[in-house]
């Protein structure tokens, strides 16, 4: 909303207060001023002048000889615009002045003649073309004649003004026009609102012989009224208004538009004209448009309705979509003489869908889509009366012709007083609460404990106690409340143990060299069903209506995100990356339409171990650098005896490098190598990647500790050498090896694997050493010999195991 | 004559010991003239044909002959062996300016650090960390946040739905109705909501269709505004420096009433105006203000038993004004050199 601050010196008396200090107060009660606007910035020398003859230029056609007195001298001026003509008084650039756009005049000579300054057109004073009367669109300006020769010309433009830009919120609404913002500002400034309730001079005849009124849709139209004017005689409005409602940033067409558009300013209510003479009856009927039914809005378009929309007719065809735009046919034009003007209440629920659907936002629909002073409707109607009168010749018939109540009463409020300062922490009055509500023009009356709060109209956003807890806080002031810190009852705090954990599980990442990154959860489609822990055959989760085709579905891995991570590395010479990701994915649950989520943690390494540094080259990061990460991870969370990698193969991942990890025989989560495809298709090199589903991992880990006592007796160390097929793995040794080795085997750890000419070709030879220990004496060789011959025996028996020798 | 042999191999001895130059000579020296089968061992023997008289004299010289062979080599060896070590010690110098062989680790995310900044200072003022879901039903995510169907600010628009009950849930708040559903009405309530929210926004520098938020909300018999503004005080000062103010600015909020905007005095200007506050001197940081009545109401406490306050803050505007940062964007392409900046914030 632009508020200039010259119009709204004519409710509150603003003498000592700056349009800077007005803005910060009005933003610091509530509404931010965005920003304010000087329109005469930077104008200097600029003043009225008189045109005291107007003769063609001898040398150029289009160019006039305008003698023109300043007040102190009369000088020439060479003017080329078509509308310059003797007797005009006119803005004047002076010799020296300053123009829009810094330009600085001087005297010139136009063709052979001297030309001492520039009559102005709006555009050279700075004025936005888009919102210049057409009369002046191609010429200069012209003032009313009763304007002082030789004054300054900017007061008469209104370009010593300010204008005030206020963010209107649904909550400011009432201040959407000017009597609202003049209620606002004289609260704020503790001042009176004055304000002159229109005269209108009626005639006998009687407005109801001429239209009659019916609503069919009473829940959406609390109120219809019309009045009738006669007589009027179509012409530019005076150039006040025209002033105003540029500054308001409303373009001026002609007397009776401009007049509607005015009173809206003021007063909030929008106004519709419609031409008497085109309507096509004399009944009004405003019902719900039939499904499919047409109308031609006045900026000639064909409209498509449905049953939601309010359509204002003739008893048969359209003549407006109720709120939002007027028919092309029942248009005021400039031959328009009978008038028939509608100020009626829609529903705001409504008018935002019709307006919405129709992509037709105007001054009109937003103001009742976010609401109207309900008791100022009849008051706009008999202030366009009055207006037309006085600006368009008109002659207004007598009476409102109407439907539905014109005014409600004032919503009541009543509440304990000291509320306020409860729910402020702020130890203000009796008084000072009292008067604050007084300031804001509310009616209240106190009976002991208790108070009774009327609040007018306008006020609609003000319904509920804590609403007059706001209005007393702000404008009281919230820098006037102190700061305390809260007095109640003390509550456990901290974060829970998965929080807990996942915290660490961040910091073991990074301790690992994986940087923590925060990727989007919606993708594509695609990339949304692929490296799926659980693939399971059902379409991810889908927005309905996406930005993008990127971001689409629901991510049901986080790695596909990881991989463009570091695809976006590799494309900028960074080709030694390592990240990783907590977050949550989202799985589908058939039959239902949410998915389940659940938090994963998936982490993805590409180029060297290490740096590049003096000592040479570090070797490429390969499968056993995630899987070392991935196992760290595990031997912190004390979990890594559940835990087990099994081959597998999987869409995306080398068939020969990927392994399901599973804790206690299901699979919840894999790692492996990317397909060399995918790593060609994304410009990579070896990649590696891993998933988890961490969240249930950690939610149903260990948590407590189990203490040892420190060692007393040595344990003994033996190291095996086993041979095996290579079809034999690792996994399947280690097993074999700790099911046989009784309570005395500690520890399990592969420290050698062998492949070459001391065995043979389709063989392997693994490497163990062995940990035995009693924590309750000393072991005898003996007693460690049976175990480990055991050993050795179920080794040979389960998986064709040989000694090497 | 024996007297005379002693005296002569005493002085053949330390001139060979003294100029042994390794410890094998120095070896062989020992071997020579203190070995089994070495001369004085020789002269001893020999020492039965002597007199009585001359016996003990040649033993004694014998033995003094003997010790002082003996101390002479070990002296000799430590100064050897101390000149080895010198030597090995010069040969093992190496260039302490080489760098290290470091342990490479990863960096946190500036947001997470953020969120954890802000976890931690709450968890001190007594408030929990509570989480939700973020494909969020349309009731929690605006209707039991007093923004019915038809409310403009719940603009179909705005929001992703996944159908006409469910959408990626638009800001944390609805942890908030659920927080004070699980409480059943009874206070207090104090928890910290942080998380992802989602906007249907085109991506640009300002604007990201997936963004975080942190909520925080507070009820109890007797919370007051006054509350309010002390909490955010302390958090201020906290992330933003011991010398920060605050003002609260009236706003709207559906689910607070009376709503208020949180500004800091400017960190960068002090509050004098600079090109940070925009010559205003104060940077608009969070939205807050008390728990309205309908939400309380909504999720099972009695608006007259109980208020509260809530806030929610963009952790991305936090860094964005901290760093001047100048892209939103750069939260999500996660570009390492973007990363590693702020290991330490």
């Amino acid at each position: 909303m632009l508020v200039s601050y010259k119009w709204l010196q004519e409710y509150v008396d603003l003498s000592g207060v700056t349009p800077e200090k007005l803005a910060d107060k009005i933003t610091n009660a509530g509404i931010e001023v965005e920003h304010i606007d000087y329109p005469g910035a930077g104008l200097k020398g600029i003043v009225v002048g008189e045109v005291e003859s107007c003769e063609q230029h001898p040398e150029a056609e289009k160019l006039h000889l305008c003698q023109v007195n300043l007040g102190t001298e009369s000088v020439q001026i060479v003017c080329g615009a078509p509308n310059v003509a003797a007797g005009q008084k006119v803005p004047v650039a002076t010799v020296g002045a300053r123009i829009a756009d810094n330009v600085k005049i001087k005297r010139a000579k136009l063709r052979g003649e001297i030309s001492n300054g520039m009559i102005c057109s709006l555009d050279e004073l700075g004025f936005d073309h888009n919102y210049v009367p057409k009369e002046y669109a191609d010429g200069i300006y012209v003032f009313d004649n009763d304007v002082p020769v030789g004054a300054d010309a900017l007061p008469y433009l209104n370009l010593d003004d300010a204008i005030l830009d206020l963010d209107i919120l649904v909550s400011s609404a009432h201040c959407m026009n000017m009597i609202g913002v003049a209620y606002e500002v004289a609260a704020i400034l503790d001042q009176k609102v004055q304000l002159k309730k229109p005269v209108v001079d009626e005639t006998d005849q009687i407005a109801s012989d001429k239209i009659s009124i019916s609503v069919e849709a009473t829940d959406k139209v609390p109120y219809y009224g019309a009045r009738m004017l006669t007589g009027i005689k179509v012409a530019p409005s005076p150039r006040w208004m025209q002033l105003r409602l540029i500054a308001a940033g409303v373009r001026p067409i002609s007397n009776v538009v401009d007049i509607s558009n005015y009173v809206m300013l003021e007063y909030g209510q929008p106004l519709h004209t419609f031409d008497y003479d085109q309507f096509g009856s004399d009944h009004v009927l405003v019902r719900h448009a039939g499904e499919n039914e047409e109308v031609t809005t006045l900026d000639g378009q064909l409209r498509k309705l449905t049953s939601e929309d309010l359509l204002i007719t003739n008893g048969k065809k359209g003549v407006a979509v109720a709120g939002v735009m007027g028919g092309e046919n029942t248009e005021v034009s400039s031959t328009t003489e009978n008038v028939l003007l509608e100020a009626a209440v829609f529903d705001p629920i409504s008018i935002r869908k019709t307006a919405a659907r129709l992509q037709l936002r105007s001054d009109a629909s937003s103001r009742y889509e976010k609401g109207l002073d309900r008791n100022r409707v009849g008051l706009a109607a008999d202030r366009a009366a009055e207006l037309l009168t006085q600006f368009a010749h008109a002659t207004v018939l007598k009476g409102i012709v109407e439907a539905g109540e014109r005014t409600v009463p004032e919503h009541k409020i009543t509440m304990p007083w000291q509320k306020i300062n409860q729910v402020l922490g702020s130890e203000l009055t009796r008084e000072q609460i009292v008067g604050t509500l007084r300031r804001l023009n509310f009616t209240v009356e106190v009976a002991d404990e208790l108070m009774h709060v009327s609040v007018p109209a306008r006020r609609f956003d003000v319904t509920i106690p804590e609403d007059l807890v706001e209005e007393v806080g702000r404008i009281y002031g919230y820098n006037h409340i102190p700061a305390t810190l809260p007095e109640g009852s003390s509550t456990h705090a901290g974060l829970t143990p998965y929080q807990k954990i996942r915290r660490k599980v961040e910091r073991l990442m990074e301790s690992t060299g994986l940087s923590q990154v925060y990727t989007y959860s919606l993708t594509s489609k695609e990339s949304a069903s692929s490296y799926v822990i659980h693939d399971q055959e059902i379409e991810p989760t889908q927005v309905v209506w996406p930005m993008s085709e990127e971001h689409a579905a629901l991510r049901q891995s986080i790695v596909p995100q990881l991989v463009n991570v570091v695809n976006y590395h590799s494309n900028r010479q960074m080709p030694d990356v390592k990240f990783y990701e907590i977050g949550k994915v989202f799985l589908p649950v058939k039959g239902e339409p949410r998915p389940a989520e659940e938090e994963h943690l998936a982490g993805i390494i590409t180029g060297k171990r290490t740096e590049r540094n003096w000592e040479g080259e570090s070797a490429g990061v390969d499968f056993f650098s995630i899987k070392g990460i991935v196992e760290t991870l595990f031997d912190s969370l004390a979990v890594a005896d559940q835990i087990e990698y099994r081959p597998s193969k999987r869409d995306g991942l080398h068939p020969g490098q990927t392994a399901d990890i599973l804790r206690d025989g299901k699979v919840i989560g894999y790692l492996g190598a990317l397909h060399p495809k995918v790593q060609n298709d994304n410009g990579l090199n070896a990649t590696f990647v891993f998933e988890v589903a961490v969240e249930s991992l950690l939610r149903h880990g260990k948590t407590a500790i189990d203490y040892h006592f420190l060692p007393r007796f040595p344990s003994t160390t033996r190291d095996i050498a086993l041979v095996v097929k290579r079809t034999v793995s690792a996994s399947d040794l280690d097993r074999v090896i700790r099911e046989n080795g009784t309570s005395l085997l500690k520890s399990v750890r592969l420290f050698d694997v062998y492949e070459g000419s001391h065995v043979a070709e389709d063989e392997k030879s693994m490497a163990f050493s062995l940990v035995y220990f009693d924590p309750e004496r000393t072991l005898t060789d003996d007693e460690v010999n049976a175990v480990h011959e055991k050993i050795v025996h179920a080794c040979a028996e389960q998986l064709g195991a040989e000694l090497r020798g | 004559m024996l007297k005379e042999k002693l005296l002569e191999l005493r002085a053949q001895a330390l001139e060979n010991i003294g100029s042994a130059e390794g410890l094998k000579a120095l070896q062989d020296a020992h071997i020579r003239f203190l070995g089994k089968k070495g001369p004085i061992t020789e002269v001893l023997k020999g020492m039965g044909k002597l007199s009585s008289e001359e016996r003990p004299v040649v033993g004694q010289l014998a033995n003094e002959v003997r010790k002082l062979i003996a101390a002479r080599i070990e002296e000799k060896r430590a100064e050897l062996e101390a000149k080895l070590i010198e030597k090995k010690l010069e040969s093992e110098k190496i260039d302490v300016t080489l760098p290290g062989r470091k342990i490479a680790t990863g960096s946190s995310h500036l947001l997470g650090s953020i969120i954890r900044e802000v976890e931690d200072l709450f968890i001190g003022l007594g408030f929990s960390i509570e989480e939700g879901p973020e494909v969020e039903q349309d009731y929690y995510n605006f209707e039991a946040l007093n923004l019915p169907k038809d409310h403009p600010a719940r603009d179909m628009q705005d929001s992703f739905y996944i159908t006409d009950e469910l959408l990626m849930r638009t800001h944390t708040s609805p942890v908030q109705a659920h927080t004070l559903e699980k409480h059943k009405g009874v206070g207090p309530v104090k928890v910290i909501c942080p998380g992802k929210v989602y906007r249907r926004d085109n991506d640009d520098a300002t604007h990201s269709h997936q963004f975080m938020q942190i909520e925080g909300l507070y009820v109890d018999h007797n919370v007051r505004l006054s509350d309010l503004k002390g909490v955010l005080t302390v958090f201020a000062k906290h992330m933003f420096g011991a010398d920060r103010e605050i003002r609260l600015r009236p706003s709207f909020f559906p689910f607070t009433e009376p709503s208020v905007e949180m500004d800091i005095s400017c960190f960068r200007c002090g509050g004098h105006g600079c090109n940070v506050c925009k010559g205003t001197g104060w940077i608009e940081i969070l939205g807050a203000g008390m728990v309205h009545p309908n939400v309380l109401r909504m999720s099972g406490f009695d608006p007259n038993e109980y208020t509260g306050f809530a806030f929610g803050m963009g952790p991305e505007r936090i860094a964005m004004l901290k760093y001047g940062i100048e892209d939103i964007r750069h939260f999500y392409t996660d570009d390492i050199r973007f990363l590693k900046q702020f290991n330490r914030a």
